[in-house]
């Protein structure tokens, strides 16, 4: 596929959209054992939007998030982040851009059990080239959003699955991040606990405007969206509401 | 449950007035449950001549509001307390119109079964985006009705993983073979409008 050109107007496309994938299609391996995770999935997130992916198991919707994000390449399409097509930079580029502008926020957090709160959130802005100082503090301001700015000394076994879990969602925010993914992230925690987690994403996209993805299968979760589209093997079956193709479930032979 | 209990419940601080009965109960139940006066008045004269409130006059010699206030009475708390110590049975809840349809839809030809799972899942989906919104924007302090939003949450959230077991189920029965049959094997009427037209 043809590479758009890099926008001058990193505020977004034309349509307005922060976020722009047009067509994508990921297929994993060859010939007759090919797995198609997407078959041609077009999506725009505008800035300040949350965007519920709903779907089944294997319906691609992780996929989707990990190409939004620059973690993985489609097959074929483009990926707009700003107005910028990120299939057509380079390597380092999507690095950077990744831990710039993008935050992740995952079911498994990954959090580094050998640095406290501070210093797990701080790390990426150090990898960034960030003075040690200045990164603590913005990871300082980062952990103050999300609530827990008082167990910024604590290691990650020293705090409950919720508190972890908002470690995890300050390291996706911290500094200016434009563009938020966020796949299962309230995994195991009890529904009250991630209602907490789903009300600052929703909050981040409200008041920072950030263009934010939300990938779930749990239809509670995906109503805290703007918007909910839904996907069944790969293809995108309604932008408005979940409403699956029976067409597309039949079709595999 | 009947208004009964509520207004009941609602008498158990002290007398009021049916106006006021009215206002705490949809203060209480965040308007989802809307009342008119008149309710709250037929049913206070069926508690009354039931023994389960009584009319007291209305006191101040200002006041001259006619209309009576209520107090609960030692039968009346009784059958309250009941109530709250008896658990809400399944069978006594009125039955799911949308299970029947959904059943009648499966059971008469030509009747696009998937399109009603469709519209519904959309609508119910709606839905529990606008509860959410109003489970966003209360007040985390109003815990009455924090938890009727989430009782209707849950439900609607119910509901939906329903309509996709639902689906499942049918797309699974559409998948088999009918009886070695060469005709289409559509039970369900699940290949849509355009089926109906097809040989069976």
């Amino acid at each position: 596929m043809t590479a758009t050109a890099p926008s001058p107007h990193p505020a977004g496309t034309a349509t307005g959209a922060y976020v722009d994938l047009r067509a994508l299609t990921r297929t994993f391996g060859e010939g007759e054992t090919a797995a198609h995770a997407l078959r041609g999935v077009s999506l725009t997130i505008q800035a300040g939007e949350l965007v519920a992916v709903m779907g089944p198991s294997g319906s691609g919707k992780s996929t989707l998030l990990t190409c939004a994000g620059g973690l993985d390449l489609p097959t074929s399409g483009a990926v707009l982040v700003g107005g910028v097509d990120i299939t057509a930079l380079s390597r380092s580029a999507v690095a950077e851009l990744r831990r710039r502008r993008i935050g992740y926020v995952f079911q498994d957090l990954n959090l580094i059990p050998a640095l406290t709160a501070v210093e797990n959130v701080a790390l990426p802005l150090e990898l960034d080239g960030i003075r040690a100082r200045t990164a603590r503090r913005m990871a300082a301001d980062a952990l103050d959003e999300t609530g827990i700015g008082k167990l910024a000394e604590r290691f990650p076994d020293d705090m409950s699955g919720g508190q972890q879990q908002r470690v995890a969602i300050a390291r996706a925010i911290v500094g200016d991040r434009r563009v938020l993914l966020a796949d299962e992230p309230t995994g195991a925690l009890d529904s009250e606990t991630g209602d907490t987690v789903l009300r600052l994403l929703r909050d981040r996209c409200d008041s920072h405007g950030v263009a934010g993805m939300l990938v779930t299968h749990e239809a509670r979760h995906a109503a805290w969206a703007d918007r909910i589209v839904f996907l069944r093997d790969g293809v995108l079956v309604d932008e408005s509401g979940p409403t699956p193709s029976i067409e597309t479930l039949l079709d595999e032979s | 449950m009947s208004v009964k209990h509520g207004l009941l419940a609602l008498l158990q601080d002290g007398s009021k007035y049916g106006y006021q009965l009215r206002a705490e109960f949809e203060s209480a139940t965040g308007a989802t449950w809307p009342l008119n006066i008149g309710q709250v008045y037929s049913t206070l004269a069926r508690l009354d001549r039931d023994g389960l409130v009584e009319a007291v006059g209305a006191t101040g010699d200002e006041d001259d509001d006619t209309r009576s206030r209520y107090r609960i009475t030692d039968a009346g708390r009784a059958e309250l307390h009941g109530w709250f110590d008896t658990p809400v049975a399944r069978r006594d809840r009125p039955r799911d119109e949308l299970a029947i349809k959904l059943a009648l839809a499966v059971a008469v030809p030509g009747i696009d079964v998937r399109a009603i799972i469709q519209r519904q899942r959309t609508t119910t989906m709606r839905s529990l985006q606008e509860l959410t919104t109003l489970k966003r924007n209360a007040a985390a302090d109003d815990v009455s009705w924090l938890l009727v939003v989430e009782s209707m949450i849950f439900a609607a959230e119910a509901e939906i993983r329903w309509l996709d077991h639902c689906e499942a189920m049918l797309v699974r029965v559409a998948r088999k073979p009918a009886g070695g049959s060469t005709g289409t094997s559509d039970p369900a009427g699940l290949a849509g409008p355009d089926a109906i037209g097809a040989p069976r």
